[in-house]
């Protein structure tokens, strides 16, 4: 066992953390505040490959792995959450299912402009009816030719009002619950499809979250991707890999705050001394740092788990599950510290605090998690 | 068009600490880089191959970790890269150190040869401007911009003191640029990852045809007396006046010293 970085690693990490630093960092305030999306920065991380890391060069991408993926969104996220969600739901919900379960002409069609960042990916499973119970799909695809034609509204779909390309998941036989649910490759230009509301968040409010409408919405069939009524089973594969990516911003988000805090009880002078001399925060900073760091092995476990082709969703959802609710300690507690001042948008845990609570509700809530672990513990 | 690019690893650091006894840097716990005006000239050899499809070839004269450096320009996007370490080559000055890298460069062909103004470790600007003498090469120090025709010839801007010349220069020459000249690049993510696989070329003093006696610390006439840190000055007060007012405060305040 080895837990030292690679090279290629380290050298990685040097370069996303110059890039977060000096290319997201500063807009993540005015992200926020106004709620835009940052797509310039999708622009500039676009040519540097960021938007297909662990896609193969012969699709594109840039040929690396879940280790290196899974390091930028932490790092994006640290500096800002809603760039760290972008990739994230870009790369884990929409290009690696095309590369796991598309035929070879759907992964020629789609990866290349997908991991070149021309194209933006989304993923639509989530209904206003079906959310944990995402069995519960209404959204239906009816064969008609060579098309299916799809009815229905999904919702709270990150990437939505950017995106040109999304994975659909659809009823095709409605008597047979999870056995008769199918995945579409649907394109934004697609007739019949559109981008409904814009969500108003509490966090990641740079993200664009939206419903999708389908009102009789051609899909060509060869867009049908994995098997027919297969696709409950591949969404719920495709969580577990999105998970990594939930996993990897929650801990940015964590180690974001830390940072901020660490710089702030330094400076911070109360009764004489800079409050990092007291041991009240000390003590809590220990146990901060410690849970930041048992939640990096967590994440660093999956991805590896996951490069190497081993089973890794129980690992996924303990990574999600523990690196999102220490982003919610270490956000709440990072704020306690900065006092009046954290409570005010003059400084960033204000924002990481938002931030840090959805990583414990989307793509499988603390309780699916939860589920997923005492399920393979129980079996 | 071939282009070679000098460049060093440096301590990161602009505030370097010196041990005081011995006189020398303290690099332990200090990150390494690719020295700044160095990697501005990087970026240029790059922005060439970018519209040019010129070759870019890195060099580094150092330890056998400056390697560190040479992966990093892969990963920027260089196509060759080169470390010249022999034991023989430490304690080079700037003299012999020039002599080395301009013994290794006589090995290879190229059009550009591109240094970085200064290294931020030592702050001399001697080495670029004495490998283009060895190598009795035309030379512009200070480069700021450079245009290139897509034949032979580069159209030089060059910062001096209270201004800039222009310069048209023939290759092969020799130009060594200023920090500021190019914003460089981020490593790409396929860069990165393709790296490490590549082959950095290690040169020795076997590789390349040199004198010993004018290698490393016997080939250095440069004797460092002593290295010291300087004092700590109290800080300065800033006044944003104009310039009547600004001379007034001059005056009042070296009265007030007695200076005058």
């Amino acid at each position: 066992m080895d837990f030292s970085l690679t090279k290629t690693e380290t050298l990685f990490l040097q370069m996303i953390r110059d890039f977060a630093e000096k290319e997201v960092k500063p807009l993540a305030a005015e992200v926020d505040e106004q709620e835009r999306f940052p797509i310039e920065t999708v622009k500039k991380m676009a040519p540097l490959g960021i938007m297909g890391i662990p896609i193969p060069v012969q699709y594109g991408g840039a040929g690396g792995n879940n280790m290196l993926y899974s390091m930028a969104v932490e790092e994006l996220s640290a500096a800002c959450a809603t760039t760290g969600v972008i990739v994230s739901a870009h790369t884990s919900l929409c290009a690696v299912p095309i590369l796991e379960y598309g035929n070879e002409e759907q992964k020629q069609k789609y990866l290349p402009k997908l991991a070149s960042g021309e194209w933006l990916g989304a993923f639509g499973l989530t209904e206003p009816n079906a959310g944990t119970d995402a069995s519960s799909q209404q959204t239906v695809a009816v064969e008609s030719g060579d098309n299916y034609i799809l009815n229905g509204t999904k919702i709270f779909i990150t990437n939505s009002e950017y995106a040109d390309v999304y994975i659909v998941l659809a009823m095709t036989d409605k008597s047979q619950g999870t056995r008769g649910i199918t995945a579409f490759i649907v394109e934004k230009d697609y007739p019949g499809f559109s981008v409904g509301k814009k969500e108003k968040k509490l966090g990641i409010r740079g993200s664009a979250t939206c419903e999708l409408i389908m009102e009789n919405c051609v899909v060509p069939k060869e867009n049908m991707l994995g098997k027919l009524n297969k696709g409950f089973s591949l969404a719920m594969k495709t969580l577990d890999g999105g998970r990594i990516g939930i996993a990897a911003q929650a801990l940015g988000i964590a180690q974001g705050a830390i940072n901020e805090t660490v710089k702030y009880v330094k400076e911070r002078k109360q009764f004489g001394k800079p409050i990092s001399a007291f041991q009240n925060t000390q003590f809590q900073l220990a146990d901060l740092q410690t849970r930041i760091i048992a939640s990096r092995l967590l994440v660093h476990q999956a991805a590896f788990k996951k490069d190497r082709g081993e089973p890794f969703s129980v690992e996924a959802a303990m990574a999600k599950l523990y690196a999102s609710e220490t982003a919610m300690e270490v956000t709440n507690k990072a704020i306690q510290f900065h006092g009046g001042y954290g409570y005010t948008r003059d400084y960033p845990v204000e924002r990481m605090f938002r931030d840090a609570k959805i990583t414990e509700i989307y793509e499988g809530t603390s309780e699916v998690q939860r589920m997923v672990i005492a399920g393979a513990l129980l079996r | 068009m071939n282009i070679v690019v000098c460049i060093k690893q440096v301590p990161d650091t602009t505030e370097i600490k010196i041990n005081p006894t011995t006189g020398t840097l303290i690099r332990e716990g200090v990150p390494s880089i690719i020295n700044p005006d160095d990697k501005a000239g990087l970026e240029l050899a790059l922005s060439l191959k970018d519209s040019f499809n010129a070759h870019v070839t890195v060099i580094t004269m150092g330890p056998p970790q400056a390697e560190d450096v040479l992966r990093e320009a892969y990963a920027m996007g260089v196509d060759r890269a080169i470390l010249l370490t022999d034991r023989k080559f430490a304690g080079a000055d700037t003299l012999a150190t020039s002599y080395a890298l301009a013994s290794a460069l006589r090995k290879m062909e190229f059009d550009l040869l591109i240094t970085g103004r200064q290294a931020i470790d030592g702050d001399t600007a001697q080495v670029g401007p004495q490998i283009a003498e060895h190598l009795d090469l035309p030379q512009v120090s200070y480069l700021e911009h450079l245009e290139f025709d897509g034949k032979n010839t580069f159209t030089v801007k060059r910062r001096i003191e209270d201004g800039y010349e222009m310069l048209q220069v023939d290759g092969p020459c020799v130009v060594t640029v200023l920090s500021g000249a190019y914003k460089p690049r981020y490593m790409s993510v396929r860069g990165i990852v393709e790296a490490f696989p590549k082959t950095v070329e290690v040169w020795g003093f076997e590789q390349i045809d040199v004198e010993e006696a004018r290698l490393g610390l016997k080939g250095s006439p440069t004797r460092v007396h002593k290295a010291f840190s300087r004092g700590v000055k109290a800080p300065g007060q800033l006044y944003e006046v104009d310039a009547t007012e600004a001379a007034g405060i001059i005056l009042s305040k070296l009265k007030e010293k007695f200076i005058i």
